[in-house]
């Protein structure tokens, strides 16, 4: 292939699209976690400090986060920071917040790649399931309990269900560990926190998209064919309905994503997302700006991730974009 | 909105009101009621659990928690309405002035606030949090704006449409003013949807603003909503589980309360009326007497289908017999049950579709007797289906080798390599090379996609091809094409073929022997070559006139029929084309007409057929 023909290559024209996409985002991403500190109503530091810090230890520390330099030289500071992995430290325990990060990050990116498996795995066969036994108008009592249910559970806010699974299974039942990242069992309750909304969600897309499959002429020539339903459903059927249901997970991403701030709280777990919250109520600025810039670049990664996926499964959605 | 009457029958629509007025009657009453005992410390009753005077016990300042998650009802739901009114109001504003400006205007918003989805609203809304300040009204602000970039796509989704409207484009040659525009064109007409998304997102701003709270990022003590009731009850889950569980159990029900509300006005939940169902008629009495040879054999095939409007018969007591290697057309207009015919036959029709008759044989035997197992497989290989439309007929996602070779491999036991050189083989045979098999059907023309569903009917060398309107979406040269391979195929094979079309020239060119199908009866059947000049029946002689042919005089207008067939849903005595037939009497409006022989392989459905003319011309068919 020529360079011209690379140049015009879908996939060259796709990629190139959403690496500037990407690029912007995080830029938006640097820009506010870098202005956060300086918009926050009141001293940051002294907040951070207490009302009765001596006035040279709160000069000191707005020197030492560059908060007396002119703005944009702050600015400067702050990108070439990150460059070097600097990323600031914390105003209470004074550790780096990279260290903060290398530590945090892997259970935050465990609990929620989890969580994302766990919905993948349940709703894409549960809607397939759904529809096959719903199609063509069968058995309307089973369908209308399956969209009420779903709704419903799509509705159950993921930190409230954290709270009541932990009263349930862990101090009630006490199947499962409380709190804290120990053993496989401690996993169990935040991801199911997490999955539960989603997974009720593309349940029902699932369903959906596999219902206008099932009604395609192409299932009408698999059924003259007369094969087994294991062969209909799992081979003409479910790589049909492949792109919309990972578009819509992949929409859902982000909001799991987020989630984690809660639910990690809930079960004091040890992420990125327990460190947000506690440092907000420490009122520890330059923890929650690197945590926010965290979980921001992680999300636009993921957003990243999937659509690289889609395209990989199904190149017409790639070219859809242009 | 107007609510349709259905709703009022619907239970969901009736729980999620019950919901949604005690949310009401809560919030109006509840700080009235238990305002004061939610604020009263009782130093004597700190951390109680629950208990006759504290159901859900009390908090470190000794006050009723009961109490406190009825009163923080005002303050949960008045937050969260605040936030999503603010941000949805802005948001749609923002949204539909896009409808009014530029181009250019249009692609930058349209950029930045793609740009600001990329981020889960929760995650904006804590940054925001921070930024305004921990407290109710800069977290109420924090969700407000960062629910702005949704509400302002959806309304610049469906501002855009109304954009691109004749009334929209109208008031502008008018000269309107675009904040006119907005507020008198645009803004009405979005208003639905709009209303719609705003409620779903009241339920998910309750829950988020419950979030920040919990956070400790919104309501600040003194102060209290479900969210810091939450937060507050979790420091002692291990000792009590209620003071947690109560707050958790309140956004809960709120969140339920609006989702449902969103549910029951899209209309997604709403009951929907039942179809109304027949009771099948009993299957025929066994089996009509095998006739020697007969490739299929049916008598009396009848087809009842649901519909809203009531139970159809669309298919009425259909015969029709092909020896091997024999080429019968089924022809008539759409609606004629032709299709239907043929999708009983290969047991394809909807499963709520309700099919009798006396004698169905496919290659001898009588399928309403072999064991499902079998029955399958006998149809699998004994008939194939070659459908209308070659595009949507194969599967998109699989290979065409992997289309060809699954009913071989599922029904004859063929190993992967002994049915991958069958289908190549196949592919050879209808004009295709080899090399096909590993390609995908969208990069197939039309034409090579129906030559690929021919070959897949030959891979199991059925007995009976059932092609049903084989060409019609495809262009003449390739029409043309198609059927002289399907006739070549049943020279080469002697498998019979059922051909099925509307186009009766093209039927008299592919068939020896032909059915004319009029609403759900066979009304004639004669040899082809008789068609143009021998049909008795005044509906086929209609139909063979309404073809040109070279001799036809190009000035005159072909002759049409008048009238529509009969209504299915309303069948009346009588010979079914009577309302339009020229040469109808007393007779056939009263009684139905059978199907008599007239010898010579001829029958006719009809009380007063059509004289045979004079001389009977020699027919040229290819």
């Amino acid at each position: 292939m020529s360079v011209p023909q690379l140049l015009r290559h879908p996939w060259t024209l796709f990629l190139g699209r959403r690496t500037v996409r990407l690029l912007l985002s995080l830029l938006l991403v640097l820009t506010a976690s870098f202005a956060m500190i300086r918009l926050v109503p009141g001293d940051p530091v002294r907040a951070a400090l207490g009302v009765d810090a001596a006035p040279d230890l709160v000069a000191a520390r707005r020197h030492a986060l560059g908060l007396d330099a002119p703005f944009l030289s702050q600015y400067r500071h702050y990108l070439g920071g990150l460059l070097h992995g600097d990323l600031g430290t914390s105003l209470v325990t004074g550790t780096p917040v990279v260290e903060l990060i290398r530590t945090r990050l892997p259970a935050t990116l465990e609990i929620a790649g989890l969580a994302f498996v766990v919905t993948l795995a349940v709703a894409l066969p549960g809607g397939l399931l759904a529809a096959v036994r719903t199609r063509d108008g069968r058995r309307p009592r089973t369908e209308l309990a399956f969209t009420t249910v779903t709704a419903a559970l799509a509705g159950v806010p993921d930190f409230v269900l954290a709270a009541g699974l932990t009263a349930l299974l862990a101090v009630g039942l006490q199947w499962l560990p409380v709190a804290g990242a120990a053993g496989v069992g401690s996993f169990v309750l935040p991801v199911l926190a997490l999955s539960l909304a989603p997974t009720a969600v593309l349940l029902r897309i699932v369903r959906v998209e596999a219902l206008k499959v099932l009604g395609e002429d192409y299932l009408r020539t698999a059924r003259s064919k007369r094969l087994s339903p294991a062969r209909r459903y799992l081979w003409h059927v479910a790589p049909n309905t492949a792109t919309a249901a990972l578009t819509v997970a992949g929409s859902l991403l982000p909001a799991l994503i987020a989630g984690t701030v809660l639910v990690e709280k809930v079960f004091a777990w040890p992420g990125i997302g327990s460190a947000m919250a506690q440092s907000v109520v420490a009122q520890d600025y330059p923890v929650v700006q690197a945590m926010v810039l965290v979980l921001g670049t992680t999300v636009l990664l993921a957003g990243l991730l999937v659509d690289v996926l889609l395209a990989v499964i199904d190149p017409r959605s790639a070219i859809r974009e242009m | 909105m107007r609510l349709p009457s259905r709703l009022r029958h619907s239970p969901m629509a009736w729980v999620t009101a019950v919901m949604l007025a005690s949310l009401v009657a809560l919030a109006l009453a509840g700080p009235l009621v238990w305002g004061a005992a939610a604020d009263r410390p009782d130093p004597s009753a700190v951390l109680q659990g629950p208990s006759a005077a504290h159901p859900f016990g009390t908090d470190g300042l000794g006050r009723d928690l009961l109490a406190r998650v009825l009163a923080a009802t005002r303050p949960s739901l008045l937050l969260a309405l605040a936030a999503v009114l603010l941000g949805a109001g802005s948001g749609i504003l923002v949204g539909a002035c896009t409808a009014v400006l530029g181009r250019r205007g249009r692609r930058l918003t349209a950029g930045l606030t793609n740009l600001l989805l990329a981020f889960p609203a929760l995650l904006v809304a804590m940054f925001l949090a921070v930024v305004f300040g921990a407290g109710a009204a800069g977290a109420v602000l924090a969700l407000a704006a960062a629910g702005v970039p949704g509400f302002a796509r959806l309304a610049q989704t469906l501002a855009a449409g109304v954009a691109g409207t004749d009334h929209l484009a109208a008031a502008r040659v008018l000269g309107l003013r675009r904040h006119r525009l907005l507020w008198r064109h645009v803004l009405p007409n979005i208003a639905e949807p709009l209303l719609l998304s705003t409620t779903t997102a009241a339920g998910t701003t309750l829950v988020a603003l419950s979030g920040l709270s919990f956070l400790g990022l919104g309501v600040q003590p003194p102060g209290y909503d479900w969210g810091l009731l939450l937060s507050q009850g979790l420091d002692r889950i291990y000792a009590e589980p209620l003071p947690a569980l109560a707050p958790g159990l309140a956004v809960l029900y709120a969140a339920l309360a609006f989702q449902m509300l969103g549910e029951v006005l899209a209309g997604s939940v709403a009951r929907r009326a039942p179809a109304s169902r027949t009771p099948a008629p009993a299957p025929g009495p066994g089996c009509g007497p095998a006739e020697d040879g007969a490739v299929l054999q049916v008598e009396d095939l009848t087809v009842d289908l649901p519909t809203p409007g009531g139970t159809i018969r669309p298919v009425r007591g259909v015969s029709l017999s092909l020896r091997p290697g024999e080429a019968v057309g089924l022809v008539g207009e759409s609606g004629s049950g032709k299709s239907l015919t043929a999708l009983a036959v290969a047991d394809l029709l909807p499963h709520d579709a309700r099919v009798s008759w006396r004698t169905l044989r496919l290659l001898g035997a009588d399928l309403a007797t072999l064991a499902p197992r079998e029955r399958d497989r006998h149809l699998a290989t004994g008939l194939a289906m070659i459908f209308q439309n070659p595009a949507s007929a194969l599967n998109p996602s699989l290979r065409i080798g992997t289309q060809l070779t699954e009913a071989v491999r599922a029904h004859r036991g063929a190993s992967r390599a002994r049915a991958a050189v069958e289908a190549a083989d196949a592919l050879r045979r209808v004009g295709l090379p080899p090399a096909l098999l590993r390609a995908r059907p969208h990069q197939l023309s039309g034409g090579q996609r129906q030559r690929v569903m021919i070959a897949s009917g030959l891979m199991v060398r059925p007995g009976l091809i059932i092609a049903d309107e084989p060409t019609t979406a495809l262009d003449v040269t390739v029409q043309r094409q198609i059927t002289r391979l399907l006739t070549g195929i049943r020279r080469d094979t002697s498998a019979a073929l059922l051909f099925i079309s509307h186009d009766i020239a093209l039927v008299r060119d592919v068939c020896e022997r032909v059915l004319v199908m009029y609403a759900g009866t066979v009304v004639e059947s004669l040899p082809a070559g008789r068609l143009a000049d021998g049909a008795r029946h005044p509906y086929t002689r209609a139909l063979a006139a309404s073809v040109p042919d070279l001799a036809a005089d190009r000035d005159r207008p072909l002759p049409t029929i008048e009238g529509a067939p009969p209504d299915p849903s309303a069948p009346a005595p009588g010979c079914p084309f009577e309302p339009r037939c020229p040469r109808r009497q007393d007779l056939c409006a009263e009684q139905s007409p059978p199907l008599q022989d007239l010898g010579a392989g001829h029958q006719v459905a009809c009380w007063l057929p059509v004289p045979v003319t004079a001389a009977p011309e020699s027919v040229t068919s290819s």
